[in-house]
């Protein structure tokens, strides 16, 4: 039997969510709303809500200031690049771990995840120094290596959650019927998985578009991605929070919109296996 | 063509041994059913035949080639899942034509073989339909498609119509048979119901335990069961089997005695007992009665008109004839 509310519940919980939604995004839309805003406005107390001369200036400076451009490329190939090879590495460590697991799958899945849990800066040193020994710091590729290795626990958590609810039966099928590995993968495996593999790879888009400890540290001026250029507003000449807002809404705009358009299915692959 | 030998193959999970080391010799074009109580074995040995299981020990020879070591890909078996196993993300047609590709065979070959696999399986205006669209026994059916599309030395069913409705079961069960009759290919064919195994089988291998108990044509189980276990195992309703000292005049451990091979009387007969259960099916009733010298109760065929009620006192006569003997071992007195 379906249950009923009543409509003054139903309210409540209404606007409960809403409450809730507006909480999360308000850090967001407060940083959108002041970027339009002049440096004095940004700054004064009692903070201005909507009722200020909406401004166009900041985006200018930043604009003129700043290779916008050049900080979005290099956002994208270290986003995409390091998400991709992720995957091309992760699809096969996945398709192990839950069709021929053994009695230590579990366990390295585990260590796996552990790694998270070191802080990032206790290996800054030494992974610096392999960076200059291998004269990648700097550069488009060693981000991407390194972006790869941070987020590829996640990957292979979440393709092997997903492979595990493919039956295997389905590929033993496909064993039978004269399929290769590759085929197995590619033909069988991989378009089953497509949910799961599209919101895998938009999450870690998402991770890798917003990771700031390791591009801003092992990055100086070329491979530079959108976190550095946000960083570069920041400091030196003290606080500019308009320009600031301006900067960081640049950075954020395009993840956001990707996002946006995707969320229905970032919300069902996340929830996949969960609710059925 | 697809003779299939197993050669003292073992198998062992984790230290567990499943199946000791094992022979047995399929011949080609015949229609081999595994049959024994679930966790005899029977799907693990189909598994090992077809290559998804690897085998602790022993050899397997496919029509004289040892394919021990090779992949289910290589030796060129078609099997058909419990689950059926569809690809879910392609249409009847793709499914079908999906080992066809894997053979890399040309486009138009691949059209034609589908086609008429689609004809003879009654799928042709299912062709562009998802699996998911389709219902149980048409799903049954492009499984069987895939199957005999390439034309494979054996098809091996693992359980195909455990997932189907009785009728469905029963008209599935034909069509097997009947593709089998066209076909002449060797099937094996895995399941824990012996009416399936009794109305397909050209012979029938007892599994328990991963041990054979026996191998026979379906008559033969039935008239000469080998042991205690297949005795009872066989036939439906089951075997009676009965122990105790009235057996001991017949000089055997165990008599078993089918429920067609009592005649029951309210008269005069060999053993008094009362009537409890009986099941009318129209054409036969099976009655379940308590006799005096035996603590469990004989199940006895009777014509579907003998009118017999509960707690009626009877007696019970066997026909010497068909008695079957067994000794402490649980093995057949000739």
């Amino acid at each position: 039997m379906a249950r009923t509310h009543s409509p003054q519940l139903k309210m409540l919980t209404t606007f409960a969510a809403w409450s809730i939604g507006l909480m999360i995004f308000f850090p967001i839309l407060w940083t959108i709303l002041t970027s339009f805003k002049t440096e004095a406005q940004a700054i004064a107390s009692p903070p201005i809500f909507v009722n200020f001369d909406w401004t166009l200036e900041n985006y200018e400076v930043v604009r003129e200031r700043s290779n916008y451009m050049r900080f979005l490329w290099n956002s994208i190939f270290i986003a995409g690049g390091s998400t991709l090879l992720g995957v091309l590495i992760a699809v096969p460590a996945a398709w192990s771990m839950a069709f021929v697991p053994s009695k230590r799958t579990k366990d390295i899945l585990l260590w796996m995840l552990s790694t998270k849990m070191l802080p990032a800066v206790g290996v800054l040193y030494p992974l610096y120094l392999i960076f200059i020994e291998l004269g990648i710091l700097d550069t488009r590729l060693g981000l991407i290596v390194v972006l790869m290795l941070i987020n590829l626990p996640i990957i292979v958590w979440m393709l092997y959650t997903y492979f595990k609810e493919i039956p295997g039966e389905i590929l033993e099928a496909a064993r039978m019927d004269g399929a290769t590995l590759k085929a197995e993968i590619f033909y069988v495996l991989m378009p089953m998985a497509i949910p799961g593999i599209a919101s895998t790879i938009l999450l870690n888009v998402i991770l890798a578009w917003n990771e700031a400890f390791w591009t801003l540290n092992l990055t100086a001026a070329k491979a530079a991605p959108l976190t550095a250029f946000i960083a570069s507003y920041s400091s030196p000449e003290g606080l500019f929070y308009a320009k600031l807002s301006a900067a960081s809404t640049m950075a954020i705009a395009p993840i956001l919109i990707l996002g946006w358009f995707s969320q229905k299915q970032l919300v069902r692959g996340l929830t996949f296996g969960a609710v059925k | 063509m697809g003779r299939i030998i197993l050669d003292k193959v073992t198998k062992r999970f984790d230290g567990v041994e499943v199946i000791p080391p094992l022979d047995l010799i399929i011949e080609d074009g015949e229609f081999t059913v595994f049959v024994g109580p679930s966790g005899c074995g029977k799907s693990t040995l189909l598994r090992l035949i077809a290559g998804l299981e690897d085998v602790t020990g022993g050899h397997i020879e496919i029509d004289g080639q040892d394919v021990t070591g090779v992949a289910p890909a290589k030796r060129r078996l078609a099997m058909v899942f419990q689950s059926y196993a569809l690809y879910p993300h392609m249409t009847v047609r793709k499914n079908i034509a999906f080992p066809l590709r894997m053979a890399k065979l040309d486009r138009a070959e691949i059209n034609k073989k589908v086609t008429a696999a689609a004809e003879v399986l009654n799928l042709t205006d299912y062709l562009e339909r998802r699996p998911g669209l389709l219902s149980g026994g048409q799903r049954q059916r492009v499984a069987i498609g895939r199957a005999i599309v390439r034309e494979p030395e054996a098809f091996l069913f693992d359980e195909p119509l455990s997932n189907l409705d009785a009728a469905l079961r029963v008209e599935m069960r034909l069509e097997i048979g009947e593709l089998h009759k066209r076909l002449a290919t060797t099937m094996i064919y895995v399941t824990h119901d012996q009416v399936e195994a009794m109305t397909m089988a050209d012979r029938i291998v007892v599994l328990k335990a991963g041990n054979i108990e026996q191998v026979g044509s379906p008559l033969e189980l039935y008239t000469k069961p080998r042991n205690t276990f297949v005795a009872g195992f066989i036939g439906s309703p089951s075997m009676n089997l009965l122990e105790g000292p009235e057996v001991a005049k017949h000089g055997a451990k165990t008599v078993g005695i089918r429920p067609e091979h009592l005649s029951i009387s309210d008269k005069e007969g060999v053993w008094s007992g009362i009537i409890g259960v009986s099941e009318h099916l129209g054409s036969d009733t099976f009655f379940h009665v308590k006799c005096d010298a035996f603590p469990n109760p004989l199940t006895v065929r009777a014509s579907g008109e003998v009118s017999l009620h509960y707690g009626q006192k009877v007696f019970l006569t066997p026909n010497k004839t068909y008695i079957h003997r067994f000794g402490k071992d649980g093995l057949r007195i000739a």
